[in-house]
């Protein structure tokens, strides 16, 4: 299990940031992503890999509005 | 995450030349104008962005003056929204009702608007007291009038007065005269008038855009939810264009004072007509904010593809998109009217911005469009292809998933002089009294008014253009509607009241803030009413969840509404701040503020202006502003904690369809939120817990804030706050607050 902006995501080995994206149908292209307070880049939400009990925050900027 | 690809051999080859024209009249218009009054003047150049004059001109008494700018104005008010405010004041009185001949409708463009190096700089703010909420009512707009108004001498155009004939003021800032005519024959519509007013005052072709017209259209005349067109002559489509100051009724004002158009003249535009202090700090922060946009956008928000339709999918996919009158997020229709059509619809082998030098140019215009019903059946007309705001609530907020349908839907609240925000929200709000039974065919004078049914809406609007019929009744705006519709027995009157999305008497703009407690606060908790160019905060709140306290919401409800106001005293657009964001943002403290557009902010005024300011600088310039208009609400009978009351429907499940279409999510809230145990209770008894638990928590919201921005728990802004920002210079406003504590 993870914590993706405080809630609970069914963890599986080899989950990367675009599988929690996807998961979470979070289709917004400005995010600023921190795994365990490490900023992952956008060239590498593909190949980044998440660890089970990671804290994972997926900051939306504001855009609209 | 999916993001859209543009594929260009997808754009719709459509034939704009073939654009109905509407010039036969012209000169026979021309002749039958009647000089009423002329003045000459000497024209001038802003100097570090102020002419430091204003123009009065009162359309009752022909009187024509011009007032100076003082420093005290500039150091309180700055310019734009603050001008229009502070002139307001000036002319009215806590009796003043809008169609009193001594309310004003001010235009002004604020210090920085009418540079050409940066993105967004074009842009004015229209001031005046609003047929709808009854206090003052401020609209963002662009289009050429602002800035060729400065370029013609005047940091604002005050009007005043109530003529008896239909008048045009034009004003040629080349030559320097200002000149009120009579225009007896003149075309009522916006999309006529402006085109043959645009040719009437140009001397030659090449002079055509350096004409901008404001005007209104014929549901102005018959309704309190009129808007503005400010126009912009578009070189490549060899036409005429709009943008819109749409909120809050100011077309409606424009028409009661009998005015036809404003028409301005300025000088041919040139990058350095605004004469900044520093231009090579504006031209460095310009290129690089360029570059900026020609790297990012295709990959971040695509505004140059796709303007701010792009975000109807987005707020679609987050349960955001006003459907059905605000009671679902989403529909399986929306592909219909998301960006991915729209990017196949309007014009994209062009750059299509509303000022020169923005490269976000996110202005799209939708040509050849035939429209189908009203008094222009069958002319093929081009429309400025939907806003965000417009596919939302002409769209999915009504169930309207016919994109052409919604294209003239568009087209005619422009040309009418309609507010496609205002339109939305009260149609939808009409729709659902339809499907509920509060209105039926009888009570709508024949409209069958179901969800998605486009021909009656159109045909309601063309009603409200004529002043006749249920048009009529629903161009008094949601309010107005509610209170009419409880007066005559039609329905259960809380539940009318708790659908009607107004607040202050303004309509709510299109997103969904039920589950987002600031943003509830947002739409609210504002000056003017319920309008997102003060706090977008969902994404913040809801999704993010970077807001968990009422202090956190508080300190966010300080912060934005001041941030963004600051657009509003200086002539900037918001969209470049935050629809586009460097490639190193995402490892800037605080992202999610645009740390280095904020600087741009604050370079490019300083640059302007000559006066160095610093970004805590920035929200105390707006501070001032935003509580002046505060005590100004107050002063005219509003602006107390009562008059930030919110409709239920913001804040949560009014219907057990909508609490049984998120029913996992509320009866989650139950357990976490409120300690208890759903099962075993039915929807109703769930609904009322839920009622109970988001109006307590509203109530502690509006208590967090009010303190974090330095007012009583009433609302008021106290001494302490007023003297802090060198307000209490003002014995009025003083006055005004004491009678409050």
């Amino acid at each position: 299990m993870i914590n993706v902006n405080e809630e609970p995501l069914d963890w599986h080995p080899g989950m990367t940031i675009r599988d929690i994206l996807r998961q979470k149908n979070y289709r917004f292209p400005m995010l600023v992503i921190h795994v365990n307070d490490v900023l992952v880049q956008k060239k590498d939400y593909d190949t980044t890999t998440v660890p089970d009990g990671a804290v994972v925050k997926v900051i939306h900027l504001i855009s609209g509005g | 995450m999916s993001q859209l690809v543009f594929d260009p051999s997808k754009v719709m080859t459509i034939d704009y030349t073939q654009r109905t024209e509407y010039l036969d009249g012209l000169e026979a218009i021309k002749a039958a104008h009647k000089v009423l009054k002329e003045i000459t003047y000497t024209p001038s150049l802003p100097d570090k962005g102020y002419t430091n004059r204003t123009l009065y001109v009162n359309v009752g008494s022909l009187e024509i003056k011009e007032k100076p700018v003082t420093q005290q104005m500039k150091d309180v008010f700055i310019g734009g929204r603050g001008f229009g405010l502070y002139h307001l004041w000036n002319a009215v009185k806590p009796t003043t009702r809008w169609n009193d001949p001594e309310n004003e409708i001010i235009i002004s463009p604020g210090p920085v608007s009418g540079i050409t190096q940066y993105a967004g700089t074009g842009k004015s703010l229209v001031v005046s007291l609003s047929p709808q909420t009854e206090i003052p009512i401020d609209s963002n707009v662009g289009g050429f009038y602002g800035p060729l108004l400065k370029f013609s001498g005047f940091d604002a155009l005050e009007l005043q007065g109530k003529s008896d004939k239909d008048i045009i003021l034009f004003i040629d800032g080349v030559k320097g005269i200002i000149r009120i005519e009579e225009a007896p024959t003149d075309p009522v519509d916006s999309h006529v008038l402006a085109e043959i007013l645009t040719h009437m005052y140009a001397e030659n072709e090449a002079d055509l855009p350096n004409i901008s017209v404001v005007s209104t259209g014929a549901a102005a005349e018959h309704s309190l939810i009129g808007m503005l067109n400010f126009s912009f002559y578009d070189r490549r489509r060899k036409c005429v264009r709009f943008k819109q100051a749409g909120r809050g009724g100011i077309g409606s004002v424009f028409r009661n004072k009998r005015i036809r158009a404003l028409v301005v003249r300025g000088p041919k535009v040139a990058g350095d007509l605004n004469h900044p202090a520093d231009p090579e700090t504006i031209a460095k922060t310009g290129i690089k904010y360029h570059k900026e946009i020609r790297e990012n956008d295709g990959s971040q928000c695509m505004m140059r593809r796709n303007g701010t339709a792009h975000i109807v999918e987005i707020m679609d996919a987050y349960d955001l998109l006003p459907v059905h009158n605000f009671q679902y997020g989403s529909h399986p229709d929306t592909h219909k009217i998301d960006s991915s059509y729209w990017q196949q619809r309007c014009t994209q082998h062009t750059v299509d911005g509303c000022w020169y030098g923005c490269s976000m140019a996110c202005a799209k215009g939708a040509d050849g469009l035939v429209l189908r019903t009203g008094p222009y059946k069958g002319d093929m007309v081009t429309v400025d292809g939907p806003e965000y705001e417009n596919a939302a609530g002409l769209g999915s907020n009504c169930g309207v998933f016919d994109p052409d349908y919604l294209l003239e839907l568009n087209f005619y609240c422009d040309t009418y002089g309609i507010c496609t925000i205002t339109y939305g929200t009260l149609t939808a709000f009409v729709m659902e009294c339809y499907q509920r039974g509060i209105l039926d065919k009888q009570r709508t004078g024949g409209l069958e008014m179901t969800w998605g049914n486009a021909e009656a809406d159109l045909e309601m609007m063309h009603q409200m253009a004529r002043g006749e019929g249920f048009g009529k009744i629903a161009g008094m705006g949601v309010k107005r509607m509610k209170e009419y519709f409880i007066r005559n027995g039609y329905g259960d009157p809380q539940l009318i009241n708790d659908i009607g999305m107004e607040n202050k008497g303004l309509e709510y703009s299109q997103y969904m803030s039920k589950e987002s407690l600031a943003q509830q606060g947002g739409y609210a908790l504002t000056n003017k009413g319920p309008q997102h160019d003060e706090a977008w905060l969902i994404f913040m709140d809801m999704v993010n969840k970077q807001l968990p306290t009422f202090e956190d919401k508080a300190e966010a409800l300080y912060y934005f509404p001041l941030f963004r106001t600051w657009f509003g005293l200086n002539g900037f657009c918001k969209l470049p701040w935050n629809d586009v964001v460097p490639a190193n943002n995402s490892s800037q403290p605080e992202a999610h503020k645009v740390p280095e557009h904020v600087q741009n902010y604050v370079d490019l005024f300083t640059a302007t202006t000559g006066i160095q300011i610093t970004k805590e600088d920035l929200i105390v310039q707006s501070a001032k502003v935003y509580n002046f208009q505060r005590v100004f609400n107050i002063r005219m009978g509003k602006g107390l904690r009562l008059h930030d009351a919110a409709p239920y429907r913001s804040l949560g499940p009014v219907t057990k369809e909508e609490y049984e279409s998120r029913a996992e999510r509320y009866d989650k809230q139950i357990v976490d939120e409120m300690g208890l145990d759903p099962k075993g209770k039915g929807t109703e008894e769930k609904m009322a817990l839920h009622r109970e638990w988001r109006t307590g928590r509203f109530s502690q919201l509006m208590d967090a804030v009010y303190t974090r921005r330095g007012w009583t728990l009433d609302g008021v802004p106290t001494l302490e706050r007023l003297k802090e920002l060198g307000l209490d210079a003002f014995p009025e406003v003083v006055e005004v607050v004491k009678q409050h504590l």
